[in-house]
């Protein structure tokens, strides 16, 4: 009798023990990293969105497991932004961390991921290196490199703007570098020249001093701004008297749609490469406009859209391994196979480097129905980090910063 | 005899009792946390020895914090040096670099001492985002591998790193408790109140406050080694103003001049900003609040605020027992 029940115990415990799938089908938990406090807090608000709607709009499901968000604020700092990582993957036991803002909190993050072996998802962080001399083993970029859009561009200012001289300027760190250094490598290439670098700090309101001192018999200015910098600088540059003779031109997050509602008519007739515009004109970027535009009462930008496609893309691979997210190598293994042909930026995939293959445009600012528009007025379709270099050799040459490419020009 | 029963030392040891016992019954985020109060406590506990014990308000204290901290990512990143070369290092580069910049700051007061401190902090920062070649700027250093000091415990783990730093924590209080109890501490808090008492009573004023201005370079150079180790990353967030602030306000909220004070608030303010911050993306406004109930309420900090009560209490005590003593008298 005592026997009879041990064992039926054992048999039961034997059922709880061997079948760790139904044990465990608990939600899937998702830890989303971002700023909410601080400079950055506005970009973390729009980057929480885009990933929450898509969530919402799959009914907070992935495949057909229930999902649950964990939004964690790095406060701008990496010590914070491991701190949080260290939550998310030890007190929260999530099964994939996405998001993540500044080049400074995606290094500080890298060796944790890998360490924590935990599936990441690098929404926006676009610096070079997370995926090219530091690729991380556990992580997959759904957003871009800095340098990436620029590439193309630099060829095109030239063939097709015509601009032969540029004046850059930038703000003064990695994604500023390598923003101009992209540009600067294919500009010149084709014949272009650089003939002035001007790097004003991060985090510069005041850019008199700078202004004061571009070259005037230059064709065009090349301008990567973020956050404050970005509402500033373009009103400075024409109070300054330059926007009627030197055309502006420059980085995707200068004139991001994140900036318009504080931008006027300063701004009109910039002209920048992203992978993004809010103006794309498809059926699914019309609708992910209109939506987000109900939900939030603001235009998306670049860091909505990038965090909406994260999103999708968790869901995509989770649907890969039918929901069993926890079968680690699997699903990290799905996450570097995914493919999406229809997001609102276009068709994306992944190169061996886990970095999106994917479309960039060139756009220009219009002024329609009194609003600020990213006009596209050319794309160049699938566009690699490496752009039509080889990547072994691109890699060999280290990564762009202030002085590399050096200014031949100036 | 009430107030004997929660005495200062009394306190203390069941504190670092319950300090030494506790990780293997706390979550790994909450020790984690333990961990950032205790290095963040080191630096309080540093920069309490000039802005507690003699008063100098530095708002550059980051700067001693940062050079600790990359010196052990530059170190041991590029040339695999090991604990025992780091932190030597860190903890001397920030002492010389403390025995320049006391040159400079020291020769004012108040404000301007405020402003020049700053200022130098600055300087280190900017060097820390423009030396790129050395300091990789913005990005900051990242793969810092924990020390390995041929222990049979590896510091990878969570809870024998809890304990290094406790070991951290543990001699820089004891170092700084003899410093501030003995002839020399007196003389900083004689300084602190009068420097021209102190000046009139022959006393080399000026040195008294270099020699304190270098230990607290020290120190803070030290808790950036722990730091370096325990994030396994640095970068110029670590020496910026804010980081300066920031411990300037732990001091302030935990008690200055009573070195377990600093560290009592680098423990609120690192809980504050990390745990409130997961429940609450509100959390600024509960650091803010806390910070103008201190100054409201508690200007000498929380364990001012203890002291002066219990001091009041004692008083209290007094009175009531000579008044009890002379009724006796009276009745006998």
């Amino acid at each position: 009798m005592k026997k009879q029940l041990i064992v039926s115990l054992l048999a039961v415990m034997a059922l709880f023990i061997g079948w760790p799938g139904w044990a465990q089908k608990g939600p899937i938990k998702l830890g989303f990293l971002t700023q909410m406090t601080g400079g950055g807090a506005a970009v973390g608000k729009d980057m929480s969105n885009g990933f929450m709607m898509y969530l919402e709009e799959i009914g907070s499901q992935l495949a057909g497991r229930k999902v649950e968000v964990i939004i964690e604020d790095t406060q701008g700092d990496p010590a914070a932004a491991l701190t949080k990582l260290r939550k998310l993957a030890e007190s929260d036991k999530v099964h994939a961390v996405a998001g993540i803002f500044l080049a400074n909190e995606g290094y500080a993050l890298a060796p944790k991921v890998d360490e924590y072996q935990m599936p990441t998802v690098w929404a926006v962080v676009s610096a070079d290196d997370l995926t090219q001399r530091k690729p991380v083993k556990w992580a997959v970029r759904t957003g871009w490199t800095s340098s990436q859009p620029n590439h193309p561009f630099g060829d095109y200012v030239v063939k097709t703007l015509g601009y032969k001289k540029v004046v850059t300027i930038a703000m003064d760190y990695a994604f500023g570098w390598e923003q101009v250094g992209g540009f600067q490598r294919t500009f010149e290439e084709a014949g272009g020249q650089i003939v002035q670098k001007l790097w004003p700090p991060l985090g510069t309101t005041d850019f008199g001093p700078y202004l004061a001192q571009i070259k005037r018999d230059a064709d065009a200015v090349f301008a990567v701004m973020v956050a404050a910098s970005a509402l500033r600088f373009p009103k400075q540059y024409q109070d300054a008297g330059l926007k009627a003779r030197l055309p502006l031109i420059g980085g995707g997050t200068s004139f991001d749609e994140f900036v318009f509602p504080s931008l006027g008519d300063e701004a009109v007739g910039a002209i920048t490469p992203m992978i993004y515009s809010a103006a794309i004109d498809t059926p699914v970027n019309r609708r992910f406009v209109k939506e987000f535009r109900t939900k939030y009462g603001k235009v998306p930008g670049y860091y909505a859209e990038a965090s909406y496609t994260a999103a999708r893309w968790i869901n995509e691979a989770a649907k890969v391994v039918g929901g069993n997210v926890e079968d680690k190598e699997k699903f990290l293994a799905a996450l570097r196979r995914v493919e999406i042909s229809d997001a609102p930026r276009g068709s994306i995939k992944l190169d061996a480097y886990a970095n999106p293959i994917e479309t960039v445009y060139v756009r220009k600012v219009e002024r329609k129905d009194g609003e600020l528009w990213n006009t596209v007025i050319q794309t160049f379709p699938a566009v690699s980090q490496f752009w039509k270099y080889k990547p072994e050799e691109f890699l060999k040459q280290p990564v762009y910063d202030r002085n590399n490419p050096a200014c031949k020009y100036c | 005899m009430r107030s004997a029963v929660f005495s200062g030392p009394r306190v203390a040891v069941i504190v670092f009792l319950l300090l030494l016992i506790s990780p293997p019954f706390l979550s790994s985020f909450l020790l984690t946390l333990l961990t950032q109060a205790l290095i963040y406590a080191i630096l309080a506990m540093s920069l309490d020895i000039i802005l507690g014990y003699t008063g100098l308000a530095s708002l550059g204290h980051a700067a001693y914090f940062g050079l600790g901290a990359y010196s052990v990512g530059i170190l041991s990143t590029r040339y695999g040096a090991g604990f025992w070369v780091t932190l030597p290092t860190g903890v001397l580069l920030a002492v010389a670099v403390a025995a320049i910049f006391g040159l400079v700051a020291l020769r004012s007061t108040g404000v301007y001492f405020l402003m020049i401190t700053l200022a130098l902090g600055m300087v280190v920062w900017g060097l820390a985002h423009r030396w790129v070649t050395m300091t990789q700027g913005d990005n900051g250093i990242s793969a810092i591998p924990r020390p390995d000091l041929g222990l049979p415990l590896s510091l990878a783990h969570s809870i024998p790193f809890y304990y290094f730093a406790l070991a951290g924590f543990l001699i820089t209080f004891w170092i700084l408790w003899v410093i501030v109890h003995s002839p020399f501490g007196h003389t900083l808090v004689g300084i602190r109140e009068s420097e021209s008492r102190m000046r009139t009573l022959g006393y080399h004023v000026w040195l008294h406050k270099y020699i304190g201005f270098i230990i607290a370079g020290g120190f803070g150079g030290f808790a950036g080694v722990l730091w370096a180790y325990y994030n396994g990353f640095v970068s110029p967030v670590d020496l910026q103003l804010a980081t300066s602030v920031e411990v300037l306000l732990m001091v302030a909220l935990g008690g200055r001049g009573t070195l377990l004070g600093p560290a009592l608030g680098a423990g609120i303010i690192v809980f504050l900003k990390n745990l409130v911050s997961v429940y609450t993306h509100r959390w600024l406004l509960i650091l803010g609040a806390v910070y103008v109930l201190t100054i409201v309420y508690a200007p000498e900090g929380i364990l001012g605020a203890v002291k002066q009560w219990r001091r009041r209490a004692n008083s209290r005590l007094l009175r009531s027992e000579v008044s009890g003593s002379a009724e006796r008298t009276e009745g006998g």
